[in-house]
């Protein structure tokens, strides 16, 4: 391992890898996020090094495990170079024969590729519909690194942003650039990273100390962009760090990462000791006497650590509670000293625009939300995954496009956006272009980027009662509003999905939402009634039919609905009565089964069991 | 306590450099190496790092990644995560409490399973998801919780945490 003194060493050290690259030498990638690590992917890898071995092609096809791909519905997806051949839900079991066939005979093992509606098969990863309408800057060279491997980030030119700015830009240059570029934080806030590394920057310190922090506690339920990237290409987020660390003048990094990303948390910290091994970080970066060193710390499981005065003092060794921030953490943060906090997402954008200038930059997305934004589709969508698309793109392109629409059939309702801070945007706005300023107009927001994607079978009310109930968990204690108000939401919205709510309710809630909204003091709080005030914008006739008529439209509220067994569509197979833990149905071998309604708990597991479809829920 | 154990959270308290910026470091090392936070761990934490237990103690309750029970053989977690939840994740969580007996938070009498739920695992493809020992089952639905208990037990290995 040799320390790289200089940008030309750097350089020299990337052609020198290139040079031992043949790029036609056959090379299988396999998907090695954590989605695909739950479909097995680690059984497929083995599966090719144990099959290569064994025909003897051990040195003549590289195997190399990436990260996250995105297209996490069809794990585990294994890409082909160079001809860039996508298989698609690989199983161990596959294996032998994609040796046999396509490495070895050169011909396509045809089930494994995607098929479009026509029935067409498509063989390149970039041609399928999922793929061929994102744009992917930030998240696309996951597919050809292995996170493990320094090398394979600079194969593809990594840390020849940090040579330019380290090397040939003054700190002011780098500021300029990227304010320039547009750049908003992508944590939620959206706030210009230009402006807030240049307040910190100018904030007076003692002794000069001033920290970076790198924001990887992505709490919001249903959303991974942070985590892939983490996963996938940590170097990069490295990168993005010290070139800001390098404009703000800080020598102290912290990457403050959940403790539910074990992977994360073990590619990030090989990532951290690769590149203090080739003198990218620690003393004397590149030989240009900047010095800076990033510690990993792993959070404690709190979603309000997200915010970043909780978070720097959890970093400090306290509770997580936030402060008022009538004092900015640029000017007083970690340890009372100025600190430049940036989500996972924003530090992996700066490296890009480093590379390609501020004016590449921001030709990309809408007039004041500038690049492309990671975002997780999940939910009721048929092809879940991470996307990556410019601002400004609308939601129909995202859910239908790319997405590819509701599964069964169904009919698309709502998307929830911006996590429990965010709100719901119902299908009437479905045309709404996708950018800060635009989700905040409609009554949600940005936030890391999570996308739910709900049809008719979901519940507006109960998945306002499931945000605020995770709020109420979630909330650090410390505001009366935020404690207190959420609890009595709950309570409300609990009576309102169990039959119990009164023609007021929908209106106390309103009040409620609006003075919590008002009176606390962190964005938790200021935005915890989102949830619920935006379905009530949207959705207040279903507030309605579950108090006015105890109904529950979607057929989720246990309380307001009964199961029954459909005369016709009943064979009389017993099946539903072995699955019923209640003992609550009866009924003779091919006659018709009942429900005891005295019985029955609304379980839902009848309605599963039955492969006739005769259980009805109303 | 024993010796042992106090040489060993010694050990990770050196490893942070007896630094009190660190205690919730410390902490999650302690509890990956004991599955849990005895009371006697905590107060010794607090004499090392020269903090006042309320702290520790504070700390340990606040963070969600910390026990002061003894948790079962089984570490079985059900993810609540939005996407999980519009895909059916509570009618998982019932039936698994149902068959375990036990809700959320708690261990079973006989220290087989201890039943957590997660707010996001980040694997909302294939939601709803449980986690037993580490290992990822997803597109749960009630009518397979049975049979994934079931392989678990057979299993000689113990939850990671």
């Amino acid at each position: 391992m040799k320390r790289l003194r200089s940008a030309t060493e750097l350089e020299g050290f990337r052609q020198e890898i290139l040079a031992a690259r043949d790029p036609n030498k056959p090379c299988v990638t396999i998907c090695s996020g954590t989605g695909c690590h739950a479909y097995s992917c680690e059984r497929v890898s083995q599966a090719f090094t144990k099959e290569l071995k064994s025909r003897g092609l051990q040195g003549e096809v590289d195997v190399r495990r990436t990260g996250c791909h995105g297209y996490c519905e069809r794990g585990t997806i294994v890409v082909i170079f160079p001809e860039e051949i996508c298989y698609l839900r690989v199983q161990p079991e596959d294996v032998p024969e994609i040796i046999a066939t396509t490495l070895i005979e050169k011909k396509l093992v045809d089930r494994l590729l995607y098929q479009d509606e026509e029935g067409q098969k498509i063989v390149h990863e970039g041609e399928i519909p999922f793929y061929k309408h994102q744009e992917r800057t930030v998240f696309g060279s996951n597919r050809f690194i292995d996170p493990r491997s320094i090398e394979d980030y600079l194969a593809v030119g990594g840390y020849s942003a940090l040579a330019k700015a380290l090397c040939s830009m003054q700190p002011e240059e780098i500021i300029g650039e990227i304010k320039r570029s547009g750049l908003r934080g992508r944590g939620g806030g959206g706030f210009p990273t230009g402006m807030k590394w240049e307040s910190c920057r100018n904030a007076p310190s003692p002794a000069g100390v001033r920290y970076i922090i790198c924001n990887a506690d992505e709490g919001d339920p249903g959303a991974y962009m942070d985590r892939s990237l983490l996963e996938g290409n940590p170097h990069s987020i490295i990168e993005g760090m010290i070139i800001g660390a390098c404009a703000i003048e800080s020598h102290h990094g912290y990457v403050y990462v959940r403790h539910e990303y074990p992977l994360a948390v073990e590619n990030l910290g090989i990532a951290l000791e690769q590149a203090r091994e080739y003198g990218l970080l620690g003393e004397d970066i590149l030989g240009s006497g900047f010095d800076f060193d990033i510690k990993i710390s792993r959070g404690g499981g709190a979603f309000i650590c997200g915010e970043s005065t909780a978070l720097m003092a959890s970093l400090e060794g306290r509770i997580g509670e936030p402060r008022a921030k009538h004092i900015h953490t640029v000017i007083n943060g970690l340890h009372g000293r100025p600190t430049n906090l940036n989500n996972v997402e924003t530090w992996a954008n700066v490296p890009l625009i480093i590379n390609h200038g501020a004016d590449w930059y921001s030709q990309i997305g809408t007039a004041n939300s500038k690049g492309t934004k990671i975002f997780s589709l999940v939910g009721r969508i048929n092809n879940t995954g991470l996307v990556e698309v410019p601002m400004g793109i609308t939601l129909r392109e995202i859910i239908f496009d790319i997405g590819g629409g509701i599964p069964e059939g169904r009919k698309f309702k709502a998307v929830q956006t911006g996590g429990p801070s965010g709100g719901c945007i119902p299908e009437s706005l479905v045309d709404l272009p996708v950018d800060f300023d635009r989700l905040v107009e409609a009554g949600s927001m940005m936030g890391s980027g999570g996308m739910i994607v709900m049809d008719e079978t979901t519940c507006m009310v109960d998945l306002a009662k499931y945000f605020v109930k995770f709020l109420t968990e979630e909330s650090c204690g410390k505001c009366v509003p935020c404690r207190e108000g959420l609890d009595r939401m709950l309570d409300i919205l609990t009576d309102i999905t169990e039959g119990q709510g009164k023609p007021s309710d929908i209106e106390l809630l309103e009040e409620l939402g609006d003075v919590i909204r008002g009176t606390s003091l962190c964005a938790l709080g200021s935005t915890a009634p989102n949830p619920v005030l935006s379905t009530i914008k949207y959705f207040r006739d279903e507030y309605e039919a579950h108090v006015n008529e105890k109904r529950c439209p979607a057929g989720v509220c246990k309380a307001l609905i009964t199961f029954s067994i459909d005369e016709e569509k009943c064979t009389g197979c017993g099946v539903c009565i072995k699955s019923c833990p209640q003992m609550a149905i009866s009924g003779e071998k091919k006659k018709l089964h009942t429900i005891d309604q005295e019985k029955c708990i609304a379980c839902g597991l009848c309605r599963d069991a039955c492969k006739f479809e005769a259980v009805i829920v109303s | 306590m024993d010796s042992v154990r106090e040489e060993k959270v010694e050990e990770v308290i050196r490893e942070y450099d007896s630094s009190r910026d660190s205690l919730i470091s410390i902490l999650q090392d302690v509890q990956s190496e004991y599955r849990y936070l005895p009371e006697s761990i905590l107060k010794l934490v607090a004499r090392k790092l020269g903090l006042p237990l309320i702290q520790v103690y504070g700390v340990a309750t606040f963070f969600k990644a910390f026990s002061l029970k003894p948790r079962g053989k089984h570490l079985l977690s059900v993810c609540l995560g939005t996407a999980c939840h519009v895909r059916g994740a509570p009618a998982v969580l019932d039936e698994v409490e149902r068959k375990l007996c036990i809700g959320p938070g708690e261990t079973s009498e006989d220290m087989q399973f201890t039943l957590e739920t997660v707010n996001c695992l980040g694997a909302c493809a294939l939601g709803p998801i449980m986690v037993m020992d580490g290992e990822y089952h997803g597109q749960m639905v009630p009518g397979k919780v049975q049979g994934t208990i079931n392989r678990c037990k057979k299993s000689p290995r113990g939850g990671k945490k």
